[in-house]
Order: structure tokens, then sequence, then C-alpha cells
């Protein structure tokens, strides 16, 4: 509690700090830090902005879960990277201005483009953002004794500051602050672990080698264990080929698609240092995800061997004299962080047998005893340090990792919601002749506003618990309306205004729908479209997407000659040109 | 800013496409191939106490993704120099 208190603090106080050192002093400080990033600095950027609460509180406990199956998000998640990187990345930086819309409005010259292009940005951003601020709430109502949505406001408090401040100069360098945090927090008790569990203090290798002082590796004893219990084998998974292929697919192409990554790489000199930039982005994120198997692998043995036949202590009893009562006579007591974790309602025990003790099974468990034990996924980060018996410090570092986590995302998504009120809708849209200094305040006045709303989006939907749901519409609608535009934009000079509109709106109707009928509808699984679930579908409409949009550019008429000498210009580095009707309103800024 | 008078721009697209495509195929050949299609056949072998196939999906295919970015930019920069494209 103490030490908690003590990360926390330290950690915010650092960010202020940086806050008020990173002011920006004008549009393009505010929306691309000047254009002028370091690129091993704004990988490092890019990852912290990436790794969500999700990636850090959540994805290890869904692959301890999960076995095989969790590797979707562990691909997924990272092989977005290869696209961006060799797909998108060198050329939107080429390209020259501030945020995603910018591209499809001025690429496929039409306002109605622009104006699709906000409203895919902001329905990704914000839900995204909320769950974010879930998990503020979640860190600091777990561990510090605050109100859930109290600990909202603080958060809120925190990112008001340096984003409304700073903009995407102090969101670049408190971001960095956070990946430190953070990749500290994550990687100390999983060296911990694996020195307990395999005896080698590296995860990755720990992850391959044999259990600790046994002639038999970590993931076979894993595979029996979990197969004596019931469970399917740890190294399979239930779900079919083609699924596993379709949500691989969406959130890699998904990942690519998602305006706030897309916009890190427009903070960077040159579509050179834009390349590098995304090498070193995925270099730090692989730190976390590769760690993150082992940590999952790490986290079921643990959860199985403490409270798998364990003697339940009910609440009246006293925990310690009967505790030690259990230990006299043989048995394995309930373990302390179980009762602790309890009490937030993310264990449930019950005793379906009436013996007392805890008997955690899978569905085909072979002596048929029934399963009493149901543990939420989402507690295995936060609770692993206590399952390990780590000593108190290293659960306030993984509090403060957690919460770097969340507030660096949110921070970027931020940005992303004011720059598509304050530039893409006002000054590309509404009022052309807007100057930069107005820009400037109705942008921090977005940014200010974003964060209340996401603030209220957070407390909201915690009482309605949807958060989890809807992050599939973030990574489908990225896939299948915002993907398809931008890359054939690129390299297809003949994708027009026709297209493109028609792509988008598509991509964007048919996987909402699909996701609506699926998760909120009533939809049942035997129904799925080619057996595809939800999460996936982006994946499918995607391709559908790309085949509309050239379908329709072919038999409508070619773009503007000055939007195809455009798309010249952006494919190879130190030719762009201003070009009349590509660039009305707003002129590209230079490469280095 | 590009009128130095060796630029061949057309050479430099060709160029960038084929190298993107060969790296778009071992990207999909680690990933999607190793460590979905044809895992069962990779699961087989084992990489320290690992089915190779499952090691591919959780540790094997990230590390690949890494090296082919890098290899991308350097690739990128020889092409640059190649052409006369100023980077």
């Amino acid at each position: 509690m103490d030490w908690t208190l003590f990360f926390v603090i330290t950690t915010f106080a650092l960010y202020i700090g940086i806050a008020i050192w990173a002011r920006a002093g004008s549009t393009d400080d505010f929306y691309v830090a000047g254009h002028d990033v370091h690129p091993t600095v704004n990988g490092m950027a890019t990852a912290a902005d990436w790794m969500s609460a999700a990636s850090f509180l959540s994805m290890a406990g869904l692959i301890a879960f999960l076995g095989y199956g969790g590797s979707v998000y562990l691909m997924g998640w990272t092989g977005g990277y290869v696209l961006l990187a060799v797909l998108l990345a060198p050329f939107l930086r080429e390209f020259g201005k501030f945020t995603v819309p910018d591209f499809v409005g001025d690429r496929y010259y039409s306002d109605l483009a622009r104006i699709i292009a906000v409203i895919c940005a902001l329905f990704v951003s914000f839900t995204y953002i909320a769950g974010q601020m879930k998990g503020v709430g979640v860190a600091f109502s777990g561990f510090l004794g605050v109100d859930f949505n109290v600990g909202i406001i603080i958060g809120m408090v925190i990112v008001f500051f340096y984003a409304v401040l700073g903009g995407m100069k102090g969101v670049t360098y408190t971001q960095v602050a956070q990946y430190c945090v953070l990749i500290f927090a994550y990687t100390v008790p999983a060296i911990f672990m694996s020195l307990i569990i395999t005896g080698n203090p590296i995860p990755q290798l720990g992850f391959i080698g044999n259990a600790a002082g046994e002639d038999i590796s970590m993931l076979s004893k894993l595979n029996g264990v979990v197969t004596d219990l019931g469970f399917q084998e740890y190294t399979q998974t239930d779900k079919s080929m083609f699924d596993v292929f379709a949500i691989t697919g969406a959130l890699m192409f998904g990942t690519a698609g998602l305006p706030h990554v897309i916009i890190r790489f427009f903070t960077v000199p040159s579509a050179k240092a834009a390349r590098y930039s995304a090498g070193w982005a995925l270099i730090f994120i692989a730190a976390l995800y590769t760690t993150a198997p082992a940590v999952g692998a790490f986290a079921r043995i643990n959860f199985i061997d403490t409270v798998n036949e364990a003697t339940y202590i009910t609440d009246e009893e006293n925990y310690e004299t009967r505790a030690a009562e259990i230990e006299e006579a043989g048995g394995k007591p309930v373990p302390t962080w179980y009762k602790t974790w309890e009490k937030t309602g993310l264990l449930q025990y019950g005793d379906k047998n009436g013996d007392g003790i805890m008997q955690y099974r899978g569905p085909n468990a072979p002596d048929g005893v029934e399963n009493e034990v149901n543990p939420n996924r989402d507690i295995f980060v936060l609770a692993n340090p206590q399952i390990a018996q780590l000593p108190g410090w290293v659960i306030g570092l993984v509090v403060a990792g957690g919460l770097a986590a969340a507030l660096s995302t949110a921070a970027g998504l931020l940005m992303v919601i004011s720059s598509a009120v304050s530039h893409d809708i006002c000054r590309r849209t509404l009022f052309k002749n807007m100057d930069d200094k107005t820009e400037l305040r109705v942008a921090r006045g977005a940014a200010a506003g974003a964060v209340v709303a996401a603030g209220l989006l957070g407390i909201f939907s915690s009482q309605l618990g949807f958060v989890a749901q809807v992050v599939a519409f973030a990574f489908g609608l990225a896939s299948a309306s915002l993907f398809p535009v931008i890359f054939l934009g690129i390299f297809w000079k003949r994708m027009n205004k026709e297209g493109a509109i028609v792509a988008m709106l598509f991509g964007l109707i048919s996987t909402f729908a699909y996701i609506v009928y699926f998760k909120f509808g009533g939809g049942t699984p035997d129904q799925y479209f080619f057996g595809v679930s939800p999460e996936g579908i982006g994946f499918v409409f995607m391709w559908v997407s790309g085949a509309l949009g050239i379908g329709i550019s072919l038999a409508t008429a070619p773009p503007p000659q000055d939007i195809q000498d455009l798309v010249e210009d952006i494919r190879v580095p130190g030719t762009r040109q201003p070009h009349g009707i590509a660039d009305a309103g707003m002129a590209p800024a230079p490469a280095e | 800013m590009s009128e130095k008078q060796t630029t061949d721009a057309k050479g430099y697209w060709a160029a960038t496409i084929r190298l993107t495509l060969t790296l778009l195929a071992i990207w999909f050949v680690v990933s999607y191939g190793a460590g979905i299609l044809f895992r069962d056949f990779l699961d087989q072998f084992a990489i320290g106490g690992a089915p190779l196939g499952f090691w591919f999906a959780q540790q094997g295919s990230i590390y690949v993704f890494v090296g082919l970015i890098f290899y991308y930019c350097f690739a990128m920069a020889r092409l640059e120099r190649k052409y006369g494209v100023e980077g």
C-alpha cells in the first residue's frame, strides 16, 4: 500500500514535470511535435501509445487461459507494424500533414471523404479510450482505496495537464517516460516468476526451458496439468483455423489502420526516419509481447498450484488460526492473495460438492468433478506478484506500470480526437480561413473537452460493463474502413473519390452491423459468416471494401492530374511538391 | 529539392515494390504460415521445450517481424543511393 502510493505519486510528478517542460507553441508543435522527434524516441513513444491497459493488464491473463488461442493477440498486435513500416508510415510522412483525415480528404479531393474518415477516427478512438479510463479506475480503486470514479477523475486531471498544455510534444515526452515505467514494471515480476518456475531469469528462455529441478519442459508439464483437470491442452485451441486466421488478420490490419498509431509517424523528420521509427517501436513492443506468453504460462501454473484442492476459509473464520490448523492436518489453506481479490468479486468459489475444498476443473474433467472456481482473467497481471509472493514494492511498481500504460494510450487517443475536431472539422472543412493561433486555441479547447468526455465515458461504461466487447469495434472498423483507402491511395493512382467513399462507408456499416448483431442483437455462433467471429470480421470485410473501391473507381472517372502527381511524389522521398487541388487550403510540411 | 540529374523515380518505385512483396511474403510465412496454417505439422518438431509451430505463434514470428523492418530500412537506404533518391 505504501509502496504503491510512493510509485504512483513519483511517476505522476514526473509526468507533470515533463508536461511543463514541453509546452506547445504552435499548431505544428501541438499536432505533430514540430515534425522533429528522433526516430528512436518516437519508437519508444509509439510503443507506450500502442500498449494500452489491455496489453499491460489483460493480455497475459487472456493467454494464460486461452493457451495457443492467445497467439492471435501476440501475432496480430505486432505483425501490424510490418504493414505500417512497409505500406503506410513512410509514405504518409512524405505526404506531410497532421492527421489521417487530412490524407483521406486531400488524396480523395473531397470533404465528404474527409468527414467519413473523421467519423471512423472518432469512433475508434472513443471506443478505445473508455477502456483506458476504466483501467485507471480499477488500478486506483483496487490498490489505493480510492473510489473508482475519483480514480478516473485523478487520471483525467493528469492527462489534461500534459495533453492540453503540451499537445503532441508533451504527449510524446511523457510517453517516453511512461514506456520506461511500464516495461520495468512488467519485466521485474516476470523475471522473479521465471526464476521460481524454471530457474532461468530470462522469461523468453524460461518459456522454452525445463521446469525448475525437473527433467520435463515447462510447457509439457503445463499441458499435463491442465489436461488432467479436463482443459484443452495449453498448446492447442478449439477455435477453427480459419477463425484464428481471420482474427489475427483483423488485429494486424486494424493495428496498421489505427489513427492514434499512424499520427505518431507524422512527428518524425522524414520518410526514412518513419521507417526506422516503426522498427524501434516494434523492438520496444516486442520486449513486452515476448514476455507476455511466458507470464501467461507461469500464471496458469501458479494459479493451479495455489488454488486447486486448497481448503477454503470463510470470512467468519480467523484466517491465521484456521490456516495453521489446515497445514497441521496436511492440507493446503486457500492463499491470502485469493482472499484479497475475492473481495473485488473477480474470483468466485461455489462449493458444489460441499466438501469445503476448492476443486478447479475444466469441462472434460476425467474424474468427473464439477468446477467450483471462476477467476476473471483481467486480475492476473495485478495479482501475479502476490501469487508468487514477491516483495511489496514489486506490487506497487506493477500498479504504477498499469497506470502508465493506460494514461499513455489515453493521451495518444485524445490527440486524435482533438485534432479531428479542431483541424479536420473546423480548419479544413468549416472555417477554411482560420489562422494558426485560433486553431491552436480550438485544439486546446477540443483536447480539454475530449478529456472530460473520455472520463465520463469511463465512469458511465463501468456501469454497463461493455468495454471489453466493443474493443472488437476499434480493430474491425480500422481494418475494414481506414486501411483499404489509405493503402490504395498510396499504391494505386487510379483510386478515386467515388471508390474511396463507397469503400469506407461499406467497411464502416458492414462491420458495425455484424458486431452489433452478434454482440448485442442476440446472434448465435452458428450464424457466423463462414464461421468467423465478430473479432475477426473486419478482416473479411476489408477485402470486400477494397474490391468495391477498385470496382467503383474503374467504373467512374479517374482522379484529376494534381492528385496523380501527388501520389507520385509521396512514393519517392524528397520529391514532394504542393499540387493545386490536392493541397488546397494547406501546404505540406517539407521533409528535413 | 529533387533536381539531381541521376534520379530514377520509376526504377526506384519498381524496386521498392519488389522489396515490399518479398518482405510481405516472409511476413505471411512466419505468422499465418508457421503460426497457423502449418502449425500442426511444425509441432512435431521442438525448439527447446516448446512445439515449433506454437513457438512461432507466440515468440518466433515477433522476432522475425523486428528483423524484417530493420532489413527494410537498410535495403531502402541502399535503393535510395542506387537510384539517386534523397532519403
